[in-house]
């Protein structure tokens, strides 16, 4: 069972290679794209099972034992993880397959495409299952690497004048974070994840806070936590459709992972906690008035990303096993939702020719099944209860309520106004873009666009209508049928999640999952 | 742990020019600050090793504590090859800006620059105003005031 580790690392960098070596050849390529992922979830659905009964598997890489060689380590929050990111994955790689066929030409998904793709997944891949530090920074390289490709693929001028943004302020939080490893290092002469949780005890109060500090701050930046979340809605959205769900979906999270880590395993002690549930309340509120003010549905969708972070960080910030579950659950039900939403702003670009709310309308009437994938995700993420959104919210509210203190309190507070506030923005997409009548758009005034501020100097022309293949609204009718599962089978999924939780609770767990019956470890 | 302090102090320099070197608009400046903090950060990296010592290839006669510490040399040589991929990425990104827009400057943000001109009233706004399609009495007046009943946000 252990070989199925390496193995999420190993498909899509193989498969990377093959699409390389197939060059031009479309077809083949994205049979093999299509092919790793399925492979990649296969595995894995499989590491969720086995690790589900013995709570986490372990590799020594290379047969050299833990705190010398490298580890990897999957837990059920790591299967949960990598099982999502390749749904998603695959679904967003579809959808590309049929933008790119539909638009019948071999040239804009570029023969780099695919690779890449792939190797963006290799990088995702490697931070869920890195048991060191240092892998968990090479993993972000990888996986940032391939996304400053992939944000300024084409190389038109926007998009490079948005990657520009992008690749500075991810070079400067990798920089952070490799900082930090060095000082991680002088400190307690070891980088390995348990190795480290283990000897951070001994050191004084102020240098951890130094540590935990600089971690953090390197990984806010990843997780667009305000007030470093500054880069995301500029950047995002001017990136090819699928290219931003993707990004959307996972990337972020990937830094909210790496922050569960550090809170969980490596500092477990509360003393920022209420220092990131402030941030947490900012975050939450500044991304959902960012929403409010917008009038493209792709910077609408990148500001709510931003704000619904901040729940994420809630969650983490309590400090307990209860509020850890729901952040994971959120997590999950996010990383769908988002990227649905995202896939579902792609499909209207297509059939209205803009994602200018001011500029289009009528699409019930000339797209209805563009309008039920986007409703039904939209009610999802604004947390309305039959769905998955507002089982996380609640579960987040519970274990908020638990903690009892005013802050608490106030963050419950905060969130269902948040909730309400993306409601808001994105009933107003639906009220205009799918309700008012295509003939209305013209000199209309509405009151639902006094607020709105158009970007100035945005080129949001209508262009030209597509028809829209029915490759890309199926694997947009896949997701939103994935983020109804979340909500079916919610019982289930939360217990995983709240398993995942129970063995976060504390590094001991962790410590005896990577050095199974050892008093003391090393040098 | 005995240090250098010289390397400290080069260690201190590279990051403080690196800083300022991203802070630049310009965006060859911007990757030789990238090149002189990503520099300064492996010399971090070899201060935390501790003091210089043998190589660490065990021989008879040598004292553990005089070999010196392999593994940070192995996180920096990692390192080291991420920030040559990196830096050839961001020069084909300078190369294509340059040919795009002839300067290899950090374009404006497009709402940065409206919000400092003071033009973020809305064209929408302003044609809808002299339009007679609306739900709310409209002034002939030039009425910044809002009309009423019309909620202020």
């Amino acid at each position: 069972m252990t070989a199925l580790v390496p193995l999420v690392v190993l498909v899509p960098l193989l498969g990377a290679a093959l699409t390389l070596v197939l060059g031009r050849r479309a077809r083949p390529q994205r049979i093999v794209a299509a092919v790793s992922l399925t492979i990649v979830l296969a595995i894995g659905i499989a590491l969720l099972i086995a690790v589900d009964g013995t709570g986490a598997l372990v590799v020594e890489v290379g047969n050299w034992t833990a705190p010398f060689g490298i580890v990897l380590v999957v837990d059920r929050l790591s299967a949960l993880m990598v099982i999502i990111s390749a749904v998603v994955l695959l679904a967003v790689l579809i959808f590309s397959i049929g933008q790119g066929l539909a638009d019948g030409d071999d040239e804009t998904p570029v023969s780099i495409y695919y690779p890449t793709y792939l190797i963006l997944t290799t990088g995702v891949m490697v931070a869920f299952v890195a048991g060191d530090l240092f892998n968990l920074y090479v993993g972000f390289e990888i996986l940032l690497v391939a996304s400053y490709v992939l944000i300024t693929l084409g190389g038109t001028e926007s998009r490079i004048r948005a990657g520009i943004t992008y690749v500075i302020v991810s070079l400067l939080s990798s920089i952070l974070f490799l900082a930090s490893i060095g000082m991680v290092y002088g400190a307690l002469g070891t980088v390995n994840l348990a190795q480290v949780a283990e000897r951070v005890q001994d050191l004084p109060v102020d240098v951890q806070i130094v540590l935990h500090v600089m971690l953090l701050v390197a990984f806010g930046i990843k997780a667009a936590v305000f007030p470093l979340s500054f880069w995301l809605p500029d950047s995002y959205p001017t990136a090819p459709a699928p290219v931003t769900a993707a990004f959307a979906g996972l990337l972020t999270k990937i830094g909210v992972y790496a922050i569960i880590r550090v809170e969980t395993v490596i500092f477990p002690t509360p003393e920022l906690n209420p220092a990131l549930m402030v941030l947490a309340l900012l975050t939450m509120v500044v991304g959902a008035l960012g929403a409010v003010a917008q009038a493209d549905i792709k910077r609408i969708l990148s500001f709510t990303l931003v704000s619904h972070i901040g729940y994420m960080i809630l969650g983490v910030a309590l400090g307990t096993v209860a509020g850890t579950a729901a952040a994971i659950y959120y997590i999950i039900h996010h990383i769908v939702v988002q990227t649905t939403l995202f896939l579902a702003a792609g499909l209207v670009e297509r059939e209205a020719g803009s994602t200018s709310i001011t500029k289009i309308g009528g699409l019930l009437a000339s797209a209805p099944i563009v309008a039920v994938l986007f409703f039904i995700p939209a009610l999802n993420l604004g947390g309305i209860p039959p769905f998955s959104g507002f089982i996380g919210k609640l579960g987040l509210f519970q274990a908020a309520a638990e903690q009892g203190d005013a802050l608490a309190y106030t963050l419950i507070g905060a969130g269902a106004l948040v909730s309400l506030l993306t409601l808001y923005a994105l009933v107003r997409v639906w009220n205009l873009a799918f309700w008012r009548p295509a003939d209305d758009v013209a000199g209309d005034e509405t009151r639902l666009l006094q607020a709105v501020e158009e970007a100035p100097l945005s080129t949001s022309t209508i262009s030209e209508t597509k028809a829209t293949p029915r490759l890309m609204t199926l694997s947009t009718a896949a997701m939103v049928v994935v983020g109804l599962a979340l909500t079916v089978f919610a019982g289930p999924i939360y217990a995983v999640a709240e398993r995942a939780a129970e063995n976060l609770d504390g590094s001991q767990t962790y410590i005896e999952l990577v050095f199974p019956a050892s008093e003391e470890v090393g040098p | 742990m005995t240090i250098s302090l010289i390397l400290i102090v080069v260690m201190a320099v590279l990051v403080a020019a690196g800083v300022y070197l991203l802070l630049e608009r310009s965006l060859t400046r911007v990757v030789l600050g990238f090149l002189l903090i990503g520099n300064g950060v492996n010399l971090l990296i070899l201060i935390m090793a501790g003091r210089a010592g043998v190589a660490p290839i065990v021989e008879d006669g040598v004292a553990p504590e005089d070999y010196s510490d392999p593994l940070p040399q192995a996180l920096i040589l990692t390192a080291i090859v991420i920030t040559f991929a990196v830096s050839a990425f961001l020069l084909a990104l300078i190369y294509r800006s340059w040919r795009l827009a002839n300067a290899d400057d950090v374009a404006d943000d497009a709402d940065d620059v409206a919000l400092r001109e003071g033009s973020m009233v809305m064209p929408i706004e302003e044609a809808a105003l002299d339009e007679g399609a609306t739900d709310f009495p409209v002034d002939d007046a030039p009425a910044p005031a809002r009309q009423d009943g019309e909620v202020t946000r």
